[in-house]
This record gives structure tokens, C-alpha cells and sequence, in this order.
């Protein structure tokens, strides 16, 4: 049984004073304190560190900054879902009796580079660098061919797409630590710039700083809540998604999530919320199918009806997702997984999803070509 | 000259850009009448080569074009030259190139592999020494190329015609031809008429001293004695193929030589699509080609500035009607085409001093 | 700005598949795939011969990009699509000659070789496969 026991956050958002180290130390001193006592391993999640900011050995890095110096540590990376692979180092960590106590902390400076140009040459380092960037592909422009593929097979329209950033920018409202804390208009969605072809800007999670990060323990012994990792759910899929037999379906979420409840031994009508990884609006909707929250084709529908809405009755990425409450990458995965502690602890504040006492987290790298779905229940 | 073992034509190909730019945009871009300009030069328009196109792109393409007539397997290709005044590199040799993307001189490739420079003339001056080559047996078949994103010098009257195309042949046994060459000659002086300094963008010439002692001198020279070494006269050809700088001075020269304007017609491009400099006689050649018949002759006479000329007496066989409609033909390059301003012109042309120029685009 | 300076022999050892269109043919299950495995994705055999693979084919999905990567930016807008060629095999790649207002699924379309990243005025040229619709 591995439990977390510690959480903290710093906003997310653009930092230009604090660089990696700063966001790390801030993110993990308060998960420290939360907490009240000490770790003895350190697991780092982050994608771009060596791309952007010319830094790698992060367990190291980390280490030094944070008075820590000694204490093993590693840089764990999975693309977008690097922040749930980490926690399933740390859990593994502990459930080997390696360590009692693990910080997992997740920190990403996107900003440093601030060409556009040079970002998305970043990101794309996500999807098969030689047979789809080389040629000049994007990791956008890969989430458009799957946004194309489902309007043609489901008959859906751009403007079918709006309801999900509205809904996400809703939610970062009343989300302390979001980054786009505003209302978005449906005419905006319409009138957003085109990046690849169907996909808009507001199709898209903003470029962020931020540091997320959580204790976690072999007992639940955090003095202000604790949450059982109830099980882990882990599938991969091809990287490139011209091999795939469909740019519809995400079989590792199919995958990854049976493989969370069989473990769990819980059934789906227990999830109280789910917080899933909208690297694109349409990412956003084929996961809700998969998931089994609508069917195929008709996650606009949810979305549009309320379905989703926090006080719904499946409320999806109340805090925001990566849409409004930002992605800084590397880090994203741990933010989920904090932001469910302190749903299922009582304490997600503005965001609270009344009641809530079972999440799901599911964090994906690339096009869900790497799926860990955490179920995590308050103690 | 004349080989001992004949050799022939097997293939022919060519390519040019889609892109073009009307005289009276480019005249535009500068102020200038362009009445004046092209009425004088004939070129209405010419191609302009595409972001992603440069020589070798398009001597690719014309030899993939030429492979389909010739029908041979690639890997029997034992010389690869390549004639261009725009070379990709200054230095790395564009036939390495081509030598690799058609697996030329098989698995081992084992072929020759170089560029020629003779200004217009380094497709042909590459012609003559595949004819070498496999005339004395060394190699059965070789593939010789004229290509060029000519380097038009912005507000230059050359800037009307400096365009952009080539033409590719597959030389062999003239057993396995389409066309026979019976023989050649080349024709070579110091003449400075038009040249381009190494580290130079755009090339300087001479104006009116590019006519008398260089263009019409060596083509004249060349094919006077061409003909008269293997005792033929203009009435002889059906067909007769000169250097086109502009659409006027092959008519000229020809008329001079004693050739009628329907035997230069054919063979005269440049008014379509601009001087592909040293594809320039080569894509006239292959025009002829795409409607020659059997039994006609060919006289090809080229020019390249410094300067000098290469004659070279053809005879096209009954093969021809075989491969003709194998790959695409020289109009249906010609009829591919979007016109583009001068502004997305002096992009495409690399005339723009970008901020990062990361892509050297 | 690393990610447009283009390594040369990475380059280099994509030549086959870049000018040539080379891939893989699995000699147990037939599967062909670009690029040439070591393993077949689809039946785990080790014995992957290479071979040429067939030079047109017809657009399955495409997009038009606006946002471009680093070494892309002045091509702007262009298309990526989702090629089929004629043996059924798949790949991604850059269409050329063509507006993008023009591109169609379905469309066919072939290979041809064009420059396709450059390392500035003083490095490497990295030529490889694009497509664009058929000549004739």
C-alpha cells in the first residue's frame, strides 16, 4: 500500500524570475512542509529540462537546491505523462522496501525558450522525430490529423469543439493555482488562430512554468489528509500515429484503465471525478469515450449537457485541465495527482468537487502512446 | 568526333518548376516598361524554382524521367555528371547526389560521379565525355545532366530570362537507342563574355559583347565545321537546336547558318519558361525529341559563355515511338504552371536578408 | 534553436528511406512498413528485408500547418498528410506543389525529392521524400 501524504504547487503560469531550481525548491518545500517530516528518495519528473534549458542529472540538480544533498535521487521522463511516471517509481520504491518516503516532484520551464518556433520543436520531440518531425510534422499538427479523423467519422463540427475549453476555462476560475483564470465567449473558440488545420489555439493547453509536488509514504501518516493509491493502470501505443489502425481510438486508455479497476477492485461508478490529460480539445473528448464516460462520438454531447461540469455527474478536470489550469509538461502529471489528493481530502477549495472521495488521474505522453491512470481514494 | 563504338540516346527527361513570373511583373518590381523588354527578348515569362527545389531536386527529377524512357535498371548507370552553374555546394558534388537517390552503379556503386561547369554548356560539354566513355567501351551506359536555378542579378536585364530547369540523358549503345550521335564537336576560346567571380550571388556580363565574339561566333564555328567534317548542309536536318538565351538569337543564328525558322521552332523553349542556363539546349532537345520521327536529324549546337560551343549530329531511330509517352514531355512541364509576384519571387529567389536564417530556405 | 541544424550522419544513415523510399519487408508476415524494422510490429519476426517501396499513392488524412517548427517557419502554410501508397504501406510526409486549399483526401498523389531541412548558409542540405499530386 503506498499513500500520499504531502502536497504543494506553485501557480502555473509564466515565472521569468524563477528557473528551474527556483520552481522545484518552492513546489517541494511546501510539500516538505505539509508533510512535517523528512524523505529519503527524490524521483523528478520532467520532459524538457535537457532541450530547453540545457540541464540534465535533475535527481542531482534538485538535490542541491533543496538542502538535500545525499539523498538518492533520479529524472524520471514519459512526454506528457513523465509526472505519473514518476509516482509509479516512488511507488515502486516503496513497495520494494527501497524507500518509506518519496518526494516526487515535477518541474517544467518552458519559458526560457521564447520563439514559438523553438517550442514546438520542443514539444514535438513526443511524437517520432525522424518519420513525422523531419518530414515537418508537429505534435500539434499530429492532434489535428486525429481531430480531422474524428469530425469525418462522427460527423462533428468545430464548433462542437468550444464546449471543452469553455468548460476548462470555467473551472481555472475558481482554481487558485490556474493559469488562464478567465471566461472564455463561444465566439472566441470560433475566431481563435488556426495552428494546423482543424486545430486552433484554443484547441490547445497554453505553454507554462510551474512545480508540482507529493509525498508519498508507506503509511498514511500525512498530519493534514492522506490518500491510498488504490492502483495503477499502465499501457503504451505505437509513437507514430501514421502505424496506428485508427487515429480514433486510444486503446492504452482503454488498457491502461481495466487494468486500474481490476487492480483497484472498485467499479467505475465509485469514480467520483476524473482528471485527464487535454493536451487538445480533441484529446479531451476521445479520452471521456474511451474512459467510457460517453460513447464514441458523442463526448461533445457530455460536455455540452452539463455532463462534465463539476457539480455534474461526472465531473471532468475540475480544476481546469490542461487547457486553463496550464501544462507545464514534465510537470502536468504530478499536478493531476496533487490537484486529486486535495480533491479526495476535502481541500481543492474553489474547485471541490462536493463530496468526492475517489479520483482517477490519467496522465498521457505524446498521443496517448503513454497512458498511467492513477485511482487514488481519501483515508 | 567519333567514337569507335557507336553510341546513341536510350532516354530522355526533363523537368521544370511550376512556378513562373510574368516580364511585366518583374519589370514592375524595377519601374521599367516592360513592352521594351520583352518584346526585345521574346521570354514572356519564366519558371522560378520552389522553396524546396534547388539543381539537384530537379535533375532528379529528370533523370527519374529519363530512366523511364531508357528502361534500363539504374544500377547499370557506370557515369553520372551533372553541368550546372548553381551548384547546391560549392564544394560536394551534386551527381553524389543523384548517384545515391538512383542507385546508380548498384549496391557497390561503382560509376563515376562529377560536376561540370561551362557555364550553359555544362550539360553538353557532360554529354561529350559519356560519349567518350562508352564509345571507347570503358562503360555501357551514362547518364549526363544539364540543371540550373540560374542566378538572375535583381534589376539586371538578365533577370528576365534567368530561370530555372534541366534536361537529363541516358546514353548507351546505339543499338539499345532511340537516337543515334553519329558525331560531335566542341568549339572552345577564351572569350569573357559572361562570367561569375566564386564568391559572387549573381553573375557580370558584357551586354553587347556576349553576341558577336561570343554567342554567335562559337555557334557558328561549331556547326560550320561540325558540318563540314561530316559533309552535310542545313537542308540536310530537320531539326536544328541552338543555346536559347532569349527566344530571338536562336532564330539569328539559325537564319545565318541556313536553317528556316520551322526547323528552329520546335526546339526553341525559352519563350515558355526563361534560359534554364545549362538545360537551356538540352530541354530544346528534348522538346524535338517528344515529336521527332524516325529517320530525322537532329543538329544540336549549344553555348557556353568563357566561352565555346558543343555540335552534335543525331539521327532519331524507329525506338522512339516506344518510349516517347513513357514519362512526361517537355509541354506538360511547360502547361504545369502558377504565376507568383515579384515579392513571393525575391522569396523563393533567397533575395530577402531574413532575421534567422536558420533554414537557409 | 538546436533543432534546426540537422545531424549529418543521422541524415546520412536515413538515405536510403529519405531519397529512396526504402523500407521494410517482413519475410514472414509480408507486412511492409517505413522505416525497415529490426522487429516486425506486427507478427515480432526478426527477418526484415529492405525494399523499395512503391513511388505513388493517395492522401488518407492531411492538416495544414501555420505553427511551424524550428528550420520549417518559411514554408508556412504547408501540408503534412498521412500518405497510402499503392502496396498499402503507410507513412507521413510533407506534400509539395500544391495549395493547400487544393488538398483532398483521396487525392493521389507521388514522390518526388526536394530539400527539405537546411542547416543555415554553411550546413548540411537534407534532401528527402515529399509528395505532390501526379503529373501525368
Amino acid at each position: 500500500m503506498v499513500y500520499i501524504v504531502g502536497v504543494g504547487l506553485t501557480p502555473v503560469g509564466n515565472h521569468w524570475s524563477k528557473s528551474l531550481r527556483h520552481l522545484a525548491v518552492e513546489a517541494s518545500v511546501k510539500a516538505l512542509e505539509d508533510y512535517g517530516k523528512d524523505v529519503d528518495y527524490v524521483v523528478v519528473s520532467n520532459m524538457l529540462s535537457g532541450v530547453i534549458n540545457g540541464q540534465e542529472n535533475l535527481g542531482s540538480y534538485v538535490v542541491s537546491h533543496l538542502g538535500k544533498i545525499g539523498t538518492p535521487a533520479i529524472k524520471v521522463e514519459a512526454a506528457g505523462a513523465s509526472g505519473a511516471a514518476a509516482s509509479v517509481v516512488a511507488q515502486g520504491l516503496i513497495s520494494s522496501g527501497a524507500a518509506e518516503k518519496v518526494l516526487v516532484v515535477g518541474v517544467e520551464k518552458m519559458t526560457d525558450y521564447t520563439s514559438l518556433e523553438d517550442t514546438t520543436s520542443a514539444l514535438s520531440t513526443a511524437i517520432d522525430s525522424e518519420y513525422e518531425g523531419f518530414p515537418g510534422g508537429t505534435l500539434d499538427a499530429m492532434h489535428a490529423l486525429v481531430m480531422r479523423e474524428y469530425m469525418k467519422k462522427y460527423g462533428v463540427n468545430r464548433e462542437d469543439f468550444s464546449y471543452f475549453p469553455l468548460l476548462m476555462h470555467k473551472n481555472a476560475v475558481d482554481t487558485p493555482h490556474a493559469q488562464l483564470r478567465f471566461k472564455l465567449k463561444p465566439e472566441s473558440y470560433m475566431r481563435s488562430p488556426m495552428i494546423a488545420e482543424p486545430i486552433t489555439l484554443l484547441d490547445l493547453a497554453p505553454v507554462s512554468d510551474g512545480a508540482a509536488a507529493i509525498v508519498l509514504s508507506k503509511e498514511p501518516d500525512g498530519p493534514n489528509g492522506n490518500a491510498e493509491i488504490l492502483s495503477v493502470g499502465h499501457a503504451t501505443d505505437t509513437i507514430a500515429i501514421y502505424r496506428r489502425e485508427s487515429l480514433t481510438e486510444m486503446p492504452a486508455i482503454r488498457a491502461a484503465f481495466s487494468e486500474a479497476l481490476e487492480r483497484a477492485n472498485i467499479e467505475r461508478g465509485s469514480i467520483d471525478l476524473y482528471n485527464i490529460h487535454d493536451y487538445s480539445s480533441v484529446l479531451g473528448y476521445i479520452t471521456t469515450e474511451e474512459l467510457g464516460l460517453a460513447e464514441r462520438g458523442k463526448a461533445p454531447e457530455l460536455f455540452k449537457n452539463g455532463g462534465a461540469d463539476r457539480d455534474g455527474p461526472t465531473p471532468v478536470n475540475p480544476e481546469g485541465g490542461l487547457k486553463a489550469r496550464g501544462n507545464p509538461v514534465g510537470a502536468t502529471g504530478v499536478y493531476q495527482i496533487a490537484e486529486a489528493f486535495l480533491q479526495v481530502t476535502g481541500r481543492a477549495k474553489g474547485a471541490q468537487v462536493e463530496g468526492a472521495k475517489t479520483a482517477l488521474t490519467l496522465s498521457a505522453g505524446g498521443l496517448a502512446s503513454n497512458v498511467i491512470i492513477h485511482l487514488i481514494r481519501g483515508v | 568526333m567519333r567514337a569507335d563504338r557507336k553510341v546513341g540516346i536510350v532516354g530522355w527527361g526533363v523537368y521544370v518548376p511550376q512556378w513562373r513570373i510574368r516580364s511585366e511583373e518583374l519589370a514592375r518590381g524595377w519601374g521599367r516598361d516592360w513592352k521594351r523588354y520583352a518584346a526585345g527578348i521574346m521570354v514572356e515569362e519564366k519558371s522560378v524554382p520552389g522553396l524546396d527545389e534547388d539543381t539537384f531536386t530537379i535533375a532528379y527529377e529528370a533523370s527519374v524521367n529519363a530512366l523511364r524512357r531508357a528502361r534500363i535498371d539504374p544500377s547499370k548507370l557506370r557515369a553520372v555528371y551533372v553541368g550546372t552553374e548553381s551548384k547546391p555546394y560549392a564544394v560536394k558534388t551534386t551527381a553524389t547526389m543523384l548517384i545515391e537517390a538512383l542507385g546508380a552503379g548498384g549496391e557497390d556503386r561503382l560509376t563515376t560521379g562529377a560536376d561540370y561547369e561551362f557555364a550553359c554548356k555544362a550539360g553538353t560539354e557532360a554529354m561529350q565525355s559519356i560519349i567518350g566513355l562508352i564509345g571507347s567501351g570503358m562503360i555501357d551506359y551514362g547518364l549526363a545532366v544539364g540543371a540550373d536555378t540560374a542566378q538572375g542579378a535583381p534589376g539586371d536585364a538578365l533577370e528576365y530570362t534567368a530561370s530555372a530547369g534541366g534536361a537529363a540523358y541516358i546514353l548507351g549503345p546505339a543499338e539499345e537507342s532511340i537516337a543515334i550521335i553519329e558525331a560531335s564537336l566542341s568549339h572552345v576560346t577564351d572569350t569573357p563574355d559572361f562570367w561569375r567571380r566564386q564568391h559572387e550571388r549573381y553573375p557580370a556580363h558584357t551586354r553587347a559583347f556576349t553576341g558577336e565574339p561570343a554567342y554567335f561566333k562559337h555557334i557558328m564555328t561549331a556547326a560550320k565545321k561540325l558540318m563540314g567534317l561530316i559533309g552535310t548542309t542545313p537542308d540536310d536536318y530537320d531539326y536544328a537546336i541552338f543555346h536559347q538565351p532569349n527566344g530571338k538569337f536562336p532564330l539569328r543564328v539559325g537564319t545565318r547558318l541556313g536553317f528556316t525558322p520551322d526547323k528552329i521552332k520546335p526546339g526553341l523553349i525559352t519563350p515558355y519558361i526563361g534560359n534554364t542556363y545549362s538545360g537551356s539546349a538540352l530541354v530544346g532537345l528534348a522538346a524535338v525529341l517528344d515529336q521527332a520521327k524516325p529517320g530525322q536529324k537532329i543538329l544540336v549546337v549549344s553555348f557556353g559563355s568563357g566561352a565555346g560551343s558543343d555540335a552534335f549530329h543525331i539521327e532519331v531511330n524507329d525506338k522512339i515511338e516506344e518510349v516517347r509517352d513513357l514519362a512526361p514531355k517537355v509541354m506538360d512541364y511547360v502547361n504545369r504552371k502558377r504565376y507568383v509576384d515579384y515579392t513571393t519571387y525575391a522569396r523563393y529567389r533567397r533575395m530577402i536578408r531574413m532575421l534567422h536564417d536558420f533554414s537557409a530556405y | 534553436m538546436w533543432a534546426y541544424w540537422q545531424s549529418v550522419p543521422a541524415h546520412w544513415r536515413e538515405i536510403p528511406a529519405r531519397y529512396r523510399l526504402e523500407g521494410g519487408e517482413c519475410q514472414d508476415c509480408r507486412y511492409r512498413m517505413i522505416p525497415r524494422e529490426d522487429i516486425c510490429p506486427k507478427c515480432g519476426s526478426r527477418n526484415i528485408k529492405p525494399i523499395n517501396l512503391p513511388r505513388k499513392g493517395k492522401v488518407v488524412n492531411y492538416t495544414v500547418i501555420w505553427n511551424a517548427p524550428r528550420g520549417y517557419e518559411y514554408y508556412t502554410p504547408y501540408v503534412i498528410a498521412i500518405i497510402e501508397l499503392e502496396d498499402g504501406t503507410r507513412l507521413t510526409a510533407q506534400l509539395t506543389d500544391v495549395e493547400p486549399s487544393d488538398v483532398k483526401e483521396g487525392m493521389e498523389v507521388e514522390m518526388v525529392l526536394r530539400k527539405t531541412r537546411v542547416s543555415g548558409e554553411s550546413g548540411l542540405i537534407a534532401y528527402s521524400y515529399k509528395f505532390r499530386p501526379l503529373i501525368k
